[in-house]
């Protein structure tokens, strides 16, 4: 279950230190795909490889700064999410994802 | 010594169901402060569950200025009160909405540090989960009910050197904790006592055997 689709997204950006060991470590923990999609999603897709090299020792240091803009300093602050499986939206709103269930879905 | 965050936007009548930070909030910063010292390794990702006023999450952020951390909370008036902590102390966090986690299952196996402070005091079964304020201390009987869900998905939640740490009071009977969930080992490592509250918290790490699976 969950997730990722976001739509009519009220996005906010804003600049963050930009530390490259973060982002090198960060990668092996990222579903790419996902996320790659929820970037092309917010407009911030550009350039982000559609898979990662298998190499870890990722250093390409453009990449590594469109991978840390889509990742840390683009935010949603008024959307949803969509459940790919269900069709069952999660609205996100104040930047705070709403994953609560209702009774009857537990 | 890391200063505790400010959370002077508790005092708004808006934030009335949100737990202000308290002596078990205390204990378990002094625990963190006391984990960076001895942890070599930085945590890349830090998960709080019941964040509340987001005292704890914001503080994790200042140790470790470098990590993806995450604050859950079940009350989305608390995920309001965290992210405006985080904002008024300058951290950048992220916050979500969620009955323990659950949602959250891509973070299965990636938690680096991973926080609770449950509601652990004793009450009926009836009045836990009720919502509101209440919903940030009942814990049912043997304040158990609601670490007892968790505990589990805690299991899942850590990398395999991942660590755990758990606050509640000696009612919850701690001892059993520590060995209670198959793949955790959970060990005693401070206590206090505040008021009536014999308080303690207990720092869980993933049984070495079972790190090989998943």
């Amino acid at each position: 279950k969950i997730k990722i689709l976001m739509m009519e997204a009220v996005v906010s950006t804003q600049s963050t230190g930009f530390n490259p060991d973060f982002i090198s470590r960060m990668l092996s923990r990222l579903d790419w795909t996902v996320f790659v999609q929820s970037a092309n999603l917010l407009g911030v897709g550009e350039g982000l490889p559609d898979m990662l090299p298998e190499d870890q020792d990722f250093d390409d240091e453009d990449v590594l700064k469109k991978i840390h803009h889509a990742l840390l300093e683009v935010e949603v602050i008024e959307g949803e999410l969509e459940c790919p499986e269900t069709g069952r939206k999660f609205p996100i709103s104040k930047g705070i994802p709403d994953l609560r269930l209702n009774e009857d879905e537990k | 010594m890391k200063p505790t965050p400010l959370t002077p936007h508790l005092r708004s009548t808006a934030y009335s169901s949100v737990y202000p930070p308290a002596e078990d909030t205390f204990l378990l910063l002094d625990v963190l402060e006391e984990h960076v010292t001895s942890h070599v390794t930085s945590p890349l990702i830090c998960l709080e569950i019941g964040s509340g006023s987001g005292a704890v999450t914001t503080f994790i952020k200042s140790l470790y200025p470098g990590a993806f951390c995450l604050a859950v909370d079940i009350n989305p008036v608390a995920s309001r009160a965290t992210r405006e902590t985080a904002r008024l102390n300058a951290q950048d966090i992220d916050v979500v909405c969620s009955d323990l986690g659950s949602g959250l299952e891509m973070l299965y196996g990636k938690v680096d540090l991973l926080v609770f402070n449950p509601p652990y005091v004793v009450t009926e079964s009836t009045e836990v989960s009720n919502g509101g304020i209440e919903a940030s201390w009942a814990g049912g009987i043997d304040g158990r009910e609601v670490i007892d869900r968790f505990l589990p998905r805690a299991r899942k939640f850590l990398a395999p050197s991942g660590v755990f740490y758990l606050v509640g009071v000696q009612e919850n009977r701690p001892e059993e904790i520590c060995t209670s969930v198959p793949g955790l080992i959970g060990c005693i490592v401070a206590t206090r006592k505040a008021g009536r509250e014999k308080l303690w918290v207990i720092k869980f790490t993933r049984n070495k055997q079972e790190s090989n699976s998943s």
